[in-house]
C-alpha cells in the first residue's frame, strides 16, 4: 500500500517536472508581455508564474483530465487582472519599483495588454477570454482591436504631451 | 492592411524577446505549492474538528437538556387533598 502510494507520488512529481519544463517558457513570455518588463530582468512576471504553476501544483490531483496549461494561464490572467490596479498602482502599499514599462506592448494598458496576450499571443477564443475576465465579448473585440492599431500605428510622442499638459496644468 | 495581416504583424512583434527560465523555477513552484497544499489540510482538518465539537456539544447538551420532554405545567395547580 505505501509502496503504492510513494510510486505513485514519484510518478505525480515527474509529470508536474515535465509539465513545467514543457510549459514554463512560454507562459514565463506571456508573464513578461503582460507586466511589460525587460525580458532580463521581469521579477513580478516571475512572481506570478510561480504563483500560477504553484496553484497548478497544488490543484494536479483534482485536474480531471482537464488542461493543466489552461488552468495555469487562467490563474495567472485572472491574477494579473486583480494585481494590476491595486497591488502595483503607485500606492506606498504597493511593493517596490516604480513602473517603467518597456518591452513590445510597453505604450498599452494592462487591460489592453491581458487581453492581446490571451487572444493574440496564446490564441484563445473571444468568447472565453471575455467568459475569464467577465466582460462582453463585444468588448474584448473592442479592447483588441484597439490595442492592435495602437501597436501598429503608434501615436507620435505622447509622453511629451502628457508631461506638457501636467506641467501647464500645475 | 486587414484583420489576419495585422493580427499576425502584432503577432511577430509579441514573439520576439523570449525571456530566459530560471533554473530554480521548478523548486520553487514546489515548495510554494506544498505550502498551499499542507494549508489546505491543514485547513480542512479544522474545519473537521470544529463540526465534530460542535456535533458533540449539542449532543451532549441535548442528553442533559431533554428538550423533547413536555415541560411541567405552570398554569394548572397540582390537585392535592381530595
Amino acid at each position: 500500500m505505501r509502496e503504492r502510494r510513494t510510486a505513485q507520488e514519484a510518478r505525480r512529481a515527474r509529470e508536474f517536472e515535465a509539465f513545467v519544463a514543457g510549459a514554463g517558457g512560454r507562459l514565463l513570455h506571456a508573464a513578461t508581455l503582460l507586466t511589460a518588463e525587460a525580458p532580463a530582468d521581469n521579477p513580478r512576471a516571475r512572481r506570478l508564474l510561480t504563483l500560477a504553476l504553484a496553484h497548478t501544483y497544488a490543484c494536479w490531483d483534482r485536474l480531471h483530465g482537464e488542461d493543466p496549461y489552461n488552468r495555469a494561464r487562467e490563474y495567472l490572467a485572472t491574477r494579473f487582472a486583480h494585481g494590476a490596479w491595486h497591488r502595483y498602482a503607485a500606492l506606498p502599499l504597493g511593493r517596490g519599483r516604480p513602473l517603467t514599462a518597456v518591452g513590445p506592448l510597453a505604450r498599452l494598458t494592462p487591460q489592453e495588454r491581458l487581453v492581446l496576450v490571451l487572444r493574440l499571443y496564446e490564441g484563445v477564443a473571444d468568447e472565453q477570454v471575455a467568459a475569464l475576465l467577465g466582460l462582453p465579448v463585444e468588448r474584448i473585440r473592442t479592447v483588441c482591436d484597439r490595442a492592435t492599431a495602437t501597436l501598429l500605428h503608434p501615436p507620435r510622442g505622447p509622453a511629451p504631451a502628457v508631461h506638457r499638459a501636467k506641467a501647464a496644468a500645475s | 492592411m486587414n484583420r489576419p495581416e495585422r493580427e499576425a504583424a502584432v503577432r511577430q512583434l509579441m514573439e520576439r524577446s523570449a525571456p530566459h527560465v530560471p533554473t530554480e523555477l521548478h523548486a520553487d513552484v514546489v515548495r510554494r505549492g506544498g505550502r498551499i497544499l499542507r494549508r489546505r489540510t491543514l485547513a480542512r482538518r479544522l474545519l473537521w474538528l470544529l463540526l465534530l465539537a460542535a456535533t458533540l456539544a449539542f449532543t451532549v447538551w441535548a442528553v442533559v437538556a431533554q428538550p423533547w420532554v413536555e415541560p411541567p405545567s405552570q398554569t394548572t395547580p397540582p390537585l392535592t387533598g381530595w
